[in-house]
């Protein structure tokens, strides 16, 4: 047992080296806009950590869940932007904008509650596309949002006069921006794993699996369904309303269109091709599906150094080879490349529908 | 013997077809009650109006003199209900052990807070809710298997692991919809005995369906016969066997 | 009052198309209880073959009638080839993988689709050629064009002949057996892999007609277009019950009349504060009351959970 825990806390010190030290290595070894893949690559971990709560735990299929990034980005943008000429600091606006998203997730999930599968998909889908065409549109006839221009000059995210949008030196390296935007998403990241490893061992993780196995029983197991499913949906919400906060600060600019059906689509993607549920698939699937479409860029160099010429746009191409890439991972691992331990037990022993 | 549960005048109909129609009961505390009745007689329809899955559409159901029609599935848990279903209805992607630890909800507290900050508290308490766990498990029988997926579980193990669960929530009326469906003779009467073993070391009230009409004469003190929705009688298993209107609706069939 | 008439026709024929879309989600669905993300594509390309092909035959000495034809059974073919395809590829070595695995090949067809349209036919809007009649008639004081007219019946017929293959033939009553249980229709004798790939096949047909339609009716193909088309179409298939075939055509009329009712009067109703820019918000909107009212759709049969 001892040992054990001593070999854990061997890993986890060099798993935190590790992070610790790959941006630097990015910059050296790939350049600078790598840091910025990785940034991403965070934040979209923080999103589908958040909606794997809802799908991966409580087994609710939620297709709209990009609206609470939006709503987490739209609260942000408006309190830290000339839009109404407000400079709000980063502790008060982004748990204000977390909670905002978490009230949304309760807001939209009451309704939905009594469908089931497919007909909470396409219900949750309505209710992201609605919250999207609002933005579009409520410029008028009072203007909040921006419209479909969206909102630009976002303050980037401070910590008092520290702006994480300048570099800094410290201890005699310099930090650019993107390191420091790497290091304070990692925290959240970090958090967030923390929060999500310990809800799914918990009461109120496993009243999420009773729902996700047979809501029926849950209900007669005595798991007050509503709430917890509730809860889920809020829990979700809150992590997508933070990411969605990071991301205005870290763009400095949104539109609608950054929260497009799309986007919701690809988070799902990442945790189901990553292993539902399970927390390390989801990582996984998240950083690889940021990364894939990036490094499928240098296609456009690939075929200048090989062929002499660009045959293809490398932008048609990449997506074309991603959408490929997507339809290969999930034949050959059709319970996600990481899948929990008990998952893939299950699917070894019986495939049910 | 004082009263657990009294359904007055419940009545439950689905568009035109009426399923229970105003069935009246009573059962005492401690007693093995069976319900008989031919297939569609409104025997599972009466768990579920009991348990809330459904609602009445009227009538009245008062366990231990409280009103509890109308309540939601888990608040009628909460006071004392609990069951099983009629085609197995576990989690089955999750452990035996997880199971009936879900089971034990009602009586727990945690929220979102201990789960997250895993105080004192909730690790006492998720260390009681583990070892309630397994000792019900070990009660039923399947201790060996607390580990096991309940999917991948044996028919006989899936239907003990179901009451081990209905019991982690302390209830005082344990309702069983057909326990013994699809075991053999062995398996039933080893069922039995456990039905009995736990009425008596957890002072339940059980509630049975069972097809077995044998079976059922042989475990309960007293039985309703249900047909079309209607209470034809309810008594003492001898004299429910010689009840001429029984014999017509449903043993008459070769059975008797 | 000759506004009302002209959104109801305007909604009647828009309506008609999502109903042959909408047939091909809840036919697969019926059978596999899979969301065939993938059919709005499947539809988009039938618009761009169509196109594409009508196109290049238009400047030859083919009449007319002939080159539109043409143009149509290059779209239904390529488009039952492709479903044909998809299905063999992508789902059916997931029959009986976890729930939502098939829904992400599903996607990722989607977006292959999208690319290889791309790469084919550019970004660029594609205009139909103009072959059409340009007729019109008046009806209760409202326009109604030729082509109005030629899509509303051809797509009245064809979902009376579904219908009618669905629940009057041999093929039909082997695909509601399917639907019904895959093993227990094969025990029957009725090959569910084949019932599978027919039904790919129809749908796709009607997704490619309707490729044809859309393009027609709106003058434009784009790579884009099957998005948000089949989003729309699979709301209807909701809309009306999914996995039910009359509830796909009651939901794609409908859903077509509201959104154009709702484009067309909501400016007003509200005085310009909401304006017909709502009217995808619209169409969702009464999608979410009807679920949140029936939660398994117009025509659904209800989940009545027997415990």
């Amino acid at each position: 047992m001892r040992r054990r825990q001593r070999s854990a806390w061997i890993a986890g010190t060099l798993l935190a080296i590790g992070l610790a030290c790959l941006p630097l290595l990015l910059q050296i070894g790939l350049g600078r806009s790598w840091v910025r893949i990785a940034d991403l690559a965070l934040l979209y971990t923080l999103l589908a950590l958040g909606l794997n709560i809802v799908v991966g735990y409580a087994g609710l299929l939620d297709l709209g869940y990009i609206a609470f990034y939006a709503v987490g980005a739209y609260v942000y943008a408006l309190l830290d932007s000339p839009q109404f000429g407000l400079h709000w600091p980063l502790w008060a606006v982004l748990p204000l904008g977390a909670a905002s998203a978490a009230l949304f997730g309760v807001l939209l999930g009451a309704p939905t509650l009594r469908l089931r599968g497919d007909y909470l998909a396409i219900v949750t889908l309505g209710f992201g596309e609605i919250i999207r065409i609002f933005l579009n549109n409520l410029n008028a006839p009072v203007n909040i949002t921006n419209g479909p221009q969206g909102i630009s000059l976002i303050d980037p995210l401070h910590f008092g006069t520290i702006s994480l949008a300048a570099p800094h030196r410290l201890a005699g390296l310099t930090l650019s921006p993107p390191l420091q935007y790497y290091y304070l998403f990692l925290a959240c990241v970090l958090v967030v794993v923390f929060i999500a490893l310990r809800l799914q061992d918990s009461r109120i993780g496993r009243a999420w699996a009773a729902i996700r196995e047979d809501e029926l029983a849950a209900a007669a197991s005595g798991i007050p369904v509503r709430n917890v499913k509730l809860l889920a949906f809020a829990m979700g919400a809150t992590f997508g309303g933070l990411a969605g906060g990071l991301f205005a600060g870290f763009q400095g600019f949104i539109s609608p269109e950054s929260f497009n059906l799309m986007e919701s689509v690809m988070v799902l993607c990442m945790i189901v091709l990553g292993g539902m549920g399970h927390v390390p698939g989801v990582i996984l699937g998240a950083v690889l599906l940021t990364v894939l479409p990036e490094a499928l860029r240098m296609l456009g160099d690939w075929q200048l150094n090989h062929l002499g010429r660009v045959v293809a746009d490398p932008d048609d191409l990449r997506m074309l080879l991603f959408g490929l890439a997507l339809i290969a991972m999930m034949l050959f691992r059709p319970a996600g490349m990481l899948p929990s331990p008990r998952h893939r037990r299950e699917w070894r022993k019986d495939a049910r529908p | 013997m004082s009263e657990l549960l009294r359904f007055s005048g419940v009545s439950r109909h689905f568009g035109g077809v009426q399923a229970l129609s105003e069935v009246s009961l009573s059962i005492s505390r401690g007693e093995l009650y069976g319900l008989i009745g031919p297939n569609g007689a409104g025997k599972t329809t009466l768990f579920n109006v009991l348990t809330g899955l459904i609602p009445p559409s009227s009538g009245e159901i008062l366990f231990d003199g409280q009103p509890v029609h109308g309540l939601p599935p888990h608040r009628i848990l909460e006071r004392g209900i609990a069951r099983t279903f009629q085609n197995i209805r576990l989690f089955p992607g999750l452990t035996a052990l997880e199971n009936v630890m879900i089971g034990r909800h009602a009586r727990t507290h945690a929220g979102l807070l201990g789960a997250i900050l895993r105080n004192r508290r909730t690790r006492n308490e998720e260390a009681a809710i583990r070892a309630r766990a397994a000792q019900l498990l070990e009660h039923v029988g399947i201790a060996r298997h607390a580990q096991a997926l309940a999917g991948n579980l044996s028919y006989g193990d899936q239907r003990r692991l179901e009451i081990a669960r209905a019991l982690a929530s302390d209830p005082r009326l344990l309702a069983l919809d057909e326990p013994a469906a699809g075991m053999n003779p062995a398996e039933r009467d080893s069922l039995a005995r456990l039905i009995r073993q736990l009425r008596d070391e957890f002072q339940l009230t059980v509630l049975i369906i069972e097809h077995d009409v044998r079976l059922m004469m042989a475990l309960c003190d007293r039985m309703a016969v249900l047909d079309f929705g209607e209470k034809i009688t309810e008594d003492v298993p001898d004299r429910v066997r010689v009840h001429p209107r029984v014999i017509r609706a449903y043993l008459g069939g070769g059975e008797a | 009052m000759d506004i009302l008439v002209q959104q109801l026709i305007n909604g009647l024929v828009l309506g008609s198309v999502y109903a042959l879309i909408a047939l091909g989600y809840t036919m697969v669905y019926g059978i596999l209880e899979l969301i065939n993300f993938a059919h709005g594509e499947i539809t988009m390309i039938g618009a761009m073959i169509a196109v594409a092909t009508i196109g290049a035959l238009s400047g030859g000495a083919l009449p007319i009638p002939v080159i539109l034809f043409t143009g149509l059974v290059a779209a239904m073919a390529g488009c039952m080839a492709l479903g044909y395809v998809i299905e063999r590829i992508a789902y059916r070595p997931l029959r009986h993988a976890p729930r939502l695995a098939p829904l992400i090949t599903a996607i990722g067809v989607s977006i292959v689709l999208q690319n290889i349209a791309m790469l084919i036919w550019g970004r660029q809007y594609i205009a139909f050629p103009p072959v059409l009649p340009q007729g019109w008639h008046t009806l209760l004081g409202a326009r109604i064009t030729d082509l109005q007219v030629a899509i509303l019946v051809t797509a009245l017929v064809l979902m009376l002949v579904l219908d009618l293959l669905v629940h009057r033939t041999r093929l039909g009553r082997a695909m509601r057996a399917t639907a019904q249980s895959i093993p227990l229709a094969g025990l029957m004798g009725i090959n569910g892999n084949r019932i599978i790939s027919i039904t790919f096949l129809i749908g796709s047909a009607l997704a490619a007609i309707s490729g044809f339609m859309v393009s027609a009716y709106y003058g434009l193909a784009h790579y884009y277009m099957g998005f948000l088309l089949g989003l729309k179409a699979f709301s209807a298939a909701v809309l009306g019950g999914i996995g039910n075939i009359r509830g796909a055509m009651l939901g794609g009329l409908l859903l077509g009349i509201i959104e154009s009712l709702g484009a067309g009067y909501i400016g007003t109703l509200t005085h310009g504060v909401i304006g017909s820019n709502y009217q995808d918000v619209f169409a969702f909107f009464v999608l979410i009351t009807v679920l949140i009212l029936r939660p398994s759709g117009l025509l659904g049969a209800p989940a009545t959970d027997r415990a």
